[in-house]
């Protein structure tokens, strides 16, 4: 695919080899004899040029102002390749504006215009006078059938004009000119079997093809030619008949990608993930960028997930790549998902023909989307209109040169381009319906239009995510429903120390006439301290069998004595150090489990009043030890990452050095 | 039209750069990268409270005498700078605004590549075809 010189106004022409040959004759043409340093077409040729194409002069007029010559004031070679492009649009019947000529459009036509070049499209001049009189009926009946309708028009009107042309090659030549030609499929010289086939089926059309004079017969030979063409077409169509096109999937391999999508996702009319699907693409072994590319055109609504056709699409891709061929620009054509996707389809025969038939793509993929019945009318009258453009080119290619091999290359970049075309059209019409928040580049706008962004992960709760016994977060949470007074999560190799010491107290109140929910919150300590440390086991037992009526001070006295060495075990946490802390502990949980027992009689407020003490330094504690796990864990991410990129580091090293030890 | 485009990561390093071909593109470079203090400049302006409701178009940071400079920051930080010739009087705000809208879309096309990892530069077709349709063109 060749790109014309940049447009004026800053558009971006893509340019088919035979419309940048053409183009630069006529820019030749027009240009000054012993050329200006910058080629600039003089005016009065260009306005001869332009007026040879018959259209009327106010059209010309918007052509000239559109291309940018007034404003820049001379005809530069963009300018120039805009104006004929404009030409060629008006020419096929549509609007004179910018986006015409996006799309796929003939060779503009220039009548009795007296130089070399011209001479060589006398003939075809008179085909298109020939042409012009092929009813319109005929094209649209035949225009939206299957894809290679086209090429079949274009083949059964050719045999009929050749009488016309300059003595053309034999038939046989013809035929496999245009098969390539029309086909348009990438081949890498494979053209001549590709043509075989053709050549078979249409040796019964080309008998009569030859064999006209008049117009009249003309039509109800192509009457009878397309529709035979067409009953010959819809056979092979669905069987793969193009086994050289390396861009077509043939049955086995279609299977094949079958049976590996169901691998990777039972539901076939579901999605494979990004992620799941890069791992899978990554053991092709191919390299990274190519592997991005084959995403890029594989995934056409670009988000993120491949369908079966797309997912099909990727692995031929992927294969063909295997296999040496370079990969493409844009998807081609037998690769877009609405080509691969289940026939089961009703409307999809007729609206797949559209869709690949070259010139109607621009309008009917943009329809795809919506209801294809409705606009198959419109696209029609395109495609007729069109259809008599693609055939003169024909005919001028034809004359144009004989070498097959170029002549699949301009449909080859045409179809390209256009389906590219299409496809970021699609792309753009499909990202008005994706909700993109940041369309209205506010967030406001966003959610006033309905499109919330997506709610916020539910806050984790408050309790150690690391490690801790999935029993601690229950009970945690059980024991916030049941229990006003705060539960502290403790750290988690720490329980034993803030449990022993706030166990004291608690179960001091316990002990008194307590209420249901307090005994059942110290039962959950209960039942906690037991999975924790075993010596804490004893605790209920201990602290069931002492009774209350143990003297008070010796008992505050003992809790005094808790109290100083808890604190200062608590304030030790550290995530490295827990464990050892805990073991050094549990020697002083043993000693301080026997004194909590012992803690009959103290006040209510006392406890409380500690409680919250203990409760507000534990929670500071937590937060510290939250944020020291935050900090580990982004540190972690980042040794993980580092590893990583050294891993695949020496992995390429290793795959360099390889073939060298081999020799 | 743009003489330059430049995608700038959160930290504050190009993941895509682009300028039309002239002599010296490397004054872009530079004018890029001073634009980027005005880009935190605009986005301290706006205040803490309204981070939520910040706007992702960021209007014109600075004009030279031959370039007006216009950013865009989106919600992860990632910033477009974008510079306009300013002999171009056509071009409007709006115009300029549905430039950045493009070119977030594209980036996030790029960002929904599963092979594409966050951070590295941006070397999709498809990005560049549509940063080269926003380019002035150069006769």
């Amino acid at each position: 695919m060749e790109q014309g010189p940049a447009g004026a106004a800053g558009l971006r022409l893509l340019l088919s080899d035979a419309e940048q040959q053409r183009y630069s004759e006529l820019f030749a043409l027009c240009c000054p004899e012993g050329g200006s340093p910058a080629p600039a077409a003089g005016g009065s040729k260009v306005g001869d040029l332009f007026r040879a194409s018959q259209l009327p002069a106010d059209t010309l007029c918007q052509i000239t102002e559109l291309c940018g010559a007034k404003r820049v004031g001379y005809f530069g070679p963009a300018q120039f390749y805009v104006a004929l492009k404009l030409i060629a649009a008006a020419q096929s019947g549509l609007p004179v504006r910018i986006e015409s000529i996006k799309s796929e459009l003939p060779l503009p036509r220039f009548m009795a215009v007296k130089n070399d070049v011209e001479m060589r499209y006398g003939n075809a001049a008179e085909i298109h006078g020939v042409k012009f009189q092929i009813p319109p009926a005929t094209l649209e009946k035949n225009s939206f059938r299957k894809p290679d309708e086209g090429d079949k028009q274009q083949e059964t009107k050719s045999p009929p004009m050749s009488p016309m042309c300059s003595p053309p090659a034999s038939p046989s030549n013809y035929q496999r000119i245009h098969l390539s030609y029309g086909y348009g499929k990438p081949r890498s010289g494979l053209e001549q079997p590709h043509g075989v086939p053709y050549e078979a089926r249409h040796a019964t059309h080309q008998q009569e093809g030859p064999a006209i004079g008049n117009y009249g017969s003309k039509s109800a030979l192509v009457h009878s030619s397309l529709s035979q063409a067409l009953a010959a077409e819809k056979e092979p169509h669905d069987s793969s008949n193009y086994p050289d096109d390396p861009w077509r999937i043939t049955e086995e391999q279609q299977e094949y990608y079958i049976n590996q999508f169901k691998s990777l996702q039972p539901d076939l009319h579901s999605f494979i993930s990004g992620s799941v699907a890069k791992n899978f693409f990554t053991k092709s072994k191919l390299p990274i960028p190519e592997l991005s590319h084959i995403w890029e055109l594989s995934d056409v609504d670009c988000d993120g997930a491949l369908t079966l056709p797309e997912f099909c699409a990727a692995f031929h891709l992927i294969v063909a790549r295997k296999n040496g061929y370079p990969l493409p620009d844009v998807l081609p054509e037998t690769l877009l998902p609405d080509y691969l996707a289940p026939a089961s389809l009703k409307p999809k025969c007729d609206c797949a023909l559209l869709d690949s038939y070259p010139e109607s793509l621009p309008v009917s993929q943009q329809t795809r989307d919506f209801n294809r019945t409705e606009t198959s009318v419109v696209e029609v009258l395109d495609n007729s209109a069109l259809t008599q453009d693609a055939i003169s080119d024909d005919n001028q290619a034809l004359n144009i040169s004989t070498a097959a091999k170029t002549i699949p290359k301009d449909f080859k970049p045409c179809q390209y381009w256009s389906v590219k075309t299409v496809a970021q059209e699609l792309n753009t019409l499909k990202a008005r319906p994706r909700s993109r928040s940041y369309s209205s580049t506010s967030i406001e706008d966003a959610v006033k239009r309905g499109e919330e962004p997506p709610t916020p992960p539910p806050r984790p709760q408050k309790s150690h995510s690391r490690a801790s016994s999935l029993d601690l977060n229950k009970i945690f949470q059980q024991s916030t429903q049941a229990v006003k007074s705060v539960w502290l999560p403790p750290p988690p190799a720490l329980p034993p120390r803030p449990l022993v010491s706030q166990q004291g107290p608690h179960h001091a109140t316990n002990t008194e006439p307590a209420a249901p929910a307090k005994s059942s919150y110290v039962e959950f300590r209960l039942q906690e301290q037991t999975k924790q440390v075993s010596e804490i086991e004893l605790h209920p037992q201990m602290n069931r069998v002492p009774s209350q009526t143990e003297e008070s001070s010796p008992t505050k006295k003992e809790i005094l004595l808790t109290q100083p060495p808890s604190k200062p075990i608590r304030r030790k946490f550290r995530p490295e150090n827990q464990m050892l802390e805990s073991q050094e502990l549990t020697p002083s949980l043993s000693v301080t489990s026997s004194l909590p027992a012992v803690k009959p009689h103290l006040p209510v407020q006392k406890p409380s009043s500690k409680q919250k003490k203990a409760i507000q330094t534990a929670i500071r504690k937590n937060k510290e030890a939250n944020a020291v796990l935050a900090r580990l864990n982004s540190e972690l991410q980042q040794q993980l990452k580092e590893v990583h990129k050294e891993r695949i580091a020496l992995e390429s090293q290793l795959e360099q050095f390889r073939p060298v030890t081999v020799l | 039209m743009a003489v330059c485009i430049a995608v700038i990561a959160k930290e504050n390093y190009p993941l895509y750069i682009r300028s039309i071909p002239t002599e010296n593109e490397l004054k872009f470079h530079y004018t890029v990268h001073t634009s980027l203090d005005v880009v935190d400049e605009k986005i301290s302006a706006m205040g803490k409270a309204l981070v939520d409701q910040r706007e992702l178009y960021l209007g014109l940071l600075y004009p030279t005498e031959d370039y007006k400079v216009y950013g865009y920051m989106t919600n992860s930080k990632v910033k477009f700078v974008m510079v306009v010739d300013s002999s171009n009087t056509a071009l409007r705000d709006n115009e300029i605004r549905s430039m950045f809208r493009k070119l977030h879309n594209s980036y996030t096309d790029v960002m929904c590549n599963p092979f594409y990892n966050p951070g590295d530069c941006i070397h999709s077709r498809a990005f560049d075809n549509m940063v080269t349709s926003m380019m002035m063109q150069v006769c």
